[in-house]
């Protein structure tokens, strides 16, 4: 922190002497800088050595660039340098119409595709006061935890490419592929479905998608217990991960951390629970905690929820209510194919909200939920028009990255590979 | 490559660079196209699905684009597969210039190839403005399968038979643009829309006088009122009289 | 969500505290704020955290928003969360904008909660906010010699115009001899 001059954050810093380390309130110019000798505010001279990696590293999930200063092979300092991969995607989002917002949002945090469209819809829903019907409630809750197990499956697959593990990845994404196969049942396309729109779900679930569902259902948990045989007491992932990359319970809340990350530090938190919304507060799951925080229990703790959302799809599948799948009002939702036909309400409608879009309310709103990797939360501002004025996901992988750096500190550069694997950062999500 | 960018002596020696013509040179470009290793360039979610395409229901092994290798040193082929942002165009330029010849460029996905969905600050408006791209892959994001059929469309370019456009298999000869009326948006629509009566499909039939009178009517009309030919003008149905 | 009687409990006890600092509230959708000036933002947020019927101690999300043409112009949204009640409040700063060559201006919360370091970065990087205090305030994800604050609402979109086949022949460089 920088030493403290002014009285108003003189309590809360500590002073360079306390912490035993280079301050972090450099430029990127002065850390790669031309001097490799730094001198910090330890008795003896030290030489430390940055390092640049990324943003092009097979390690990097996604375009991340580090800038790690070592000494020898331990990491003393960690400078996360992102927007490799920023899309001004709250920008463009300002000059479309909430309809067309959902597909930008969705690219947002691009494995967790459903869980964008399902903030961002959330927050327009509560503005505009609609209630949406059962069947959309069951419906989306399953397609979440659906993308919920595809989003762990992609995470645990590249954290064990990276420790070297790599017939974990093709197991893993075997199983992706049938989830993306019920998704593309379900919506046409594989990613970025575009399957939640504001007032419900876009279509109902064809004949066949349950029989589908439920045979994945019937062997997702043998699959899950291959993993765990694979990886769970296995010496070389245990000398790893067991251990490695501890944070304290506290200093991650003071970090704004949520998701696997704080769980496995043993914070029970989870919004599903706490906050129940759409149909989380009617089916029956439970919360992995882990005890330690390292990554040995992150690991564990995304392999338990894989298996509570295997739960939680079998339960949507038996209490999935009849009824109609998207909300009915006819000022926000367009009316179903056959009416306009015979209606000419039904057809001004549709040309209104095709063209114009829906006009949602002044107001403002911050939708949060329960994203694979902590809160993903959505802050909706509208002013009346069919436009929002504003659009801002809090995205967890942005905030979880700045535990990076406890997490690595003093600590060897290979255990740093794991620490970001298992950290399950996706850049889309932070740099946006 | 767009439009413009060689000139004629340029673009004919670009030309013959790449035509195959000895037996040496195709055996060479047999063991090229036969095993193109990609460097590991995930930018965003098209980066997810080119991870689906490696692994082993859509596996790319096959192909011999069996190890996606780190260091660009050691690569053939430059998946671009996501959405190039402006901070990392000088890095990806960078990347394409570490690679060793012979080397190839696929953009995977709508926001490499043009932009896709976000025509704005942050994004490079195509990644060809800075790489000489060769295949372009469509979809947001394309399937794996379609980036199987862009590895293959590039082996067939480097084996020296490149596939065929559409002009040439379904004879739409005729219908490029420099041929269309000096007014760009007159589109000729009797020519256009008359099919030929050997049913063969569009555009080979060679305008009759006729046709080519109206034309010009339509165009000498259209330069007089200053606006723009509507999409049915001229054309015979029932409710309209070609005035 | 403290309902609006609470809402207004809180403001009245921070207003008895920190004399003038709450300048209003709202309650919208289930939604409670507190609206503030800018250089109250430290005193409300310490207060919030540390008042022990408060403890308001997780911040979930620090953003901005730009309301061209109302003003004040800017607002940074701070998104509290009470773990313990499951509770949230926002507490929206509105700043004024200071005109053409200088930047709105606020403190830091960073001393309290660590957690702002990146959000107050990726605000200045977006909006030109400046936090007083801040340990690095450089620009995150915008490359670092960017000129301009892109999410304000006059910064323009940009990208390139589409080309239809009858527009062609005006971008020059398109066609050949254009």
């Amino acid at each position: 922190m920088a030493t403290p001059t002014d009285d108003r954050i003189a309590d809360t810093t500590r002073t360079v002497e306390e912490m035993g380390r280079d301050a972090i309130g450099r430029t990127e110019a002065q850390v790669i800088g031309t001097s490799p000798i730094e001198r910090t505010a330890l008795e003896r001279e030290e030489e430390l050595f940055t390092v640049n990696m990324g943003p092009h590293h097979p390690a990097t999930h996604g375009v991340l660039r580090l800038l790690v200063s070592l000494e020898g092979e331990v990491v003393r300092d960690l400078k996360p340098v992102m927007g490799y991969v920023h899309t001004g995607i709250e920008k463009s989002c300002e000059q479309k119409s909430y309809w067309k917002v959902i597909p930008f949002v969705e690219r947002m945090d691009y494995l967790s595709y459903y869980f964008n469209a399902e903030a961002f819809c959330g927050a327009v829903e509560k503005l505009l006061e609609l209630e949406i019907p059962p069947r959309a409630k069951w419906l989306r809750t399953l397609h979440l935890e659906l993308n919920r197990i595809s989003s762990h499956l992609v995470g645990l697959g590249t954290t064990a490419l990276d420790l070297g593990a790599i017939s974990m990845f093709w197991y893993c994404f075997r199983e992706r592929d049938t989830i993306l196969d019920l998704m593309e049942m379900s919506s046409g396309q594989r990613m970025h479905t575009r399957y939640f729109q504001v007032g419900g779900v876009i279509e109902d679930i064809p004949l066949g998608f349950e029989q589908k569902v439920r045979e994945f259902i019937a062997e997702m948990p043998e699959r899950i217990n291959q993993y765990a045989a694979l990886l769970d007491r296995n010496e070389i992932f245990l000398l790893r991960t067991k251990g490695v990359g501890i944070v304290s319970r506290e200093r991650l809340l003071e970090l704004g951390v949520t998701g696997p990350l704080l769980r496995a530090a043993g914070e029970p938190w989870d919004l599903r629970k706490v906050a129940p919304y759409l149909a989380y507060g009617e089916v029956e799951f439970d919360i992995p905690i882990g005890t330690t925080g390292d990554n040995y229990d992150r690991y564990k703790v995304r392999l338990q929820e894989m298996r509570e959302s295997v739960r939680i799809v079998e339960q949507c599948l038996d209490g999935l209510p009849e009824g109609p799948w998207i909300a009915d009002d006819r000022k926000v939702v367009l009316p179903p194919r056959h009416e306009l036909g015979t209606s000419m309400e039904a057809l001004i409608h549709h040309f209104k909200l095709v063209t114009e879009g829906f006009r949602v309310p002044p107001g403002e709103v911050y939708h949060p939920i329960e994203s694979p990797r902590g809160e993903l939360g959505c802050f909706v501002v509208a002013d009346g028009s069919a436009k929002p004025t504003r659009v801002h996901m809090r995205e967890p992988s942005f905030v979880n990255l700045q535990a990076l750096r406890d997490m690595c500190m003093d600590e060897y550069v290979a255990d740093m590979i794991c620490n970001l694997a298992m950290l399950d950062p996706i850049l889309g999500g932070i740099d946006r | 490559m767009q439009r413009g960018i060689l000139d004629e002596e340029a673009l004919e020696e670009y030309v013959q660079e790449r035509v195959i013509t000895t037996t040496f040179d195709k055996a060479v470009a047999w063991a090229r196209g036969n095993a193109m290793w990609p460097a590991t360039f995930g930018l965003a979610c098209c980066a997810i699905e080119m991870m689906s395409m490696v692994s082993a229901r859509y596996d790319t092994a096959r192909y011999g684009a069996e190890v996606f290798r780190a260091s660009p040193r050691q690569a053939d082929m430059l998946i671009l597969s996501g959405r190039v942002s402006i901070k990392m165009a000088p890095v990806i330029r960078r990347i394409y210039d570490q690679m060793l010849e012979p080397k190839w460029v696929i953009s995977m996905g709508a926001c490499s190839s043009s932009g896709g969905m976000f025509a704005n600050y942050a994004v490079v408006q195509g990644a060809d403005k800075f790489v000489p791209v060769d295949i372009h892959v469509p979809g947001c994001p394309p399937r794996p399968e379609a980036l199987m059929y862009g590895i293959l469309k590039l082996r067939n370019k480097i084996l020296g038979e490149p596939d065929l456009g559409w002009r040439d298999q379904y004879e739409g000869h005729g219908t490029e643009e420099g041929l269309r009326s000096e007014r760009a948006g007159a589109i000729s629509v009797e020519r256009a829309g008359s099919a030929p009566a050997d049913g063969r499909l569009v555009g080979t039939a060679t305008p009759t006088a006729e046709q080519l009178a109206t034309e010009a009517r339509m165009l000498a009309a259209a330069e007089d009122a200053q606006r723009p030919i509507s999409d049915d003008a001229g054309v015979p149905g029932p409710d309209r009289d070609l005035a | 969500m403290p309902d609006a009687p609470g809402l207004e409990l809180i403001a009245h006890e921070i207003n008895t505290r920190h004399e003038g600092s709450v300048l209003g509230t709202t309650y919208d959708h289930e939604q409670a704020a507190l609206l503030i000036g800018p250089d109250s933002a430290l005193k409300v947020l310490r207060y919030l955290k540390e008042a022990p019927g408060q403890e308001y101690s997780f911040l979930a999300s620090l953003h901005a928003a730009d309301y061209l043409p109302r003003t004040p112009r800017f607002a940074v949204h701070y998104e509290l969360l009470n773990m313990a009640r499951v509770e949230r409040l926002r507490v929206k700063c509105l700043i004024e904008d200071p005109g053409e060559d200088r930047l709105p201006e606020t403190d830091s919360v960073t001393g309290i909660f660590p957690t702002a370091e990146f959000h107050e970065r990726e605000v200045y990087d977006f909006f030109g906010i400046v936090f007083r205090g801040h340990p690095d305030l450089r620009r995150i994800l915008m490359p670092e010699d960017y000129v301009g604050w892109p999410q304000r609402r006059d910064f323009p979109v940009g990208g390139d115009p589409v080309i239809f086949t009858n527009t062609e022949d005006e971008i020059p460089g398109w066609t050949k001899g254009s």
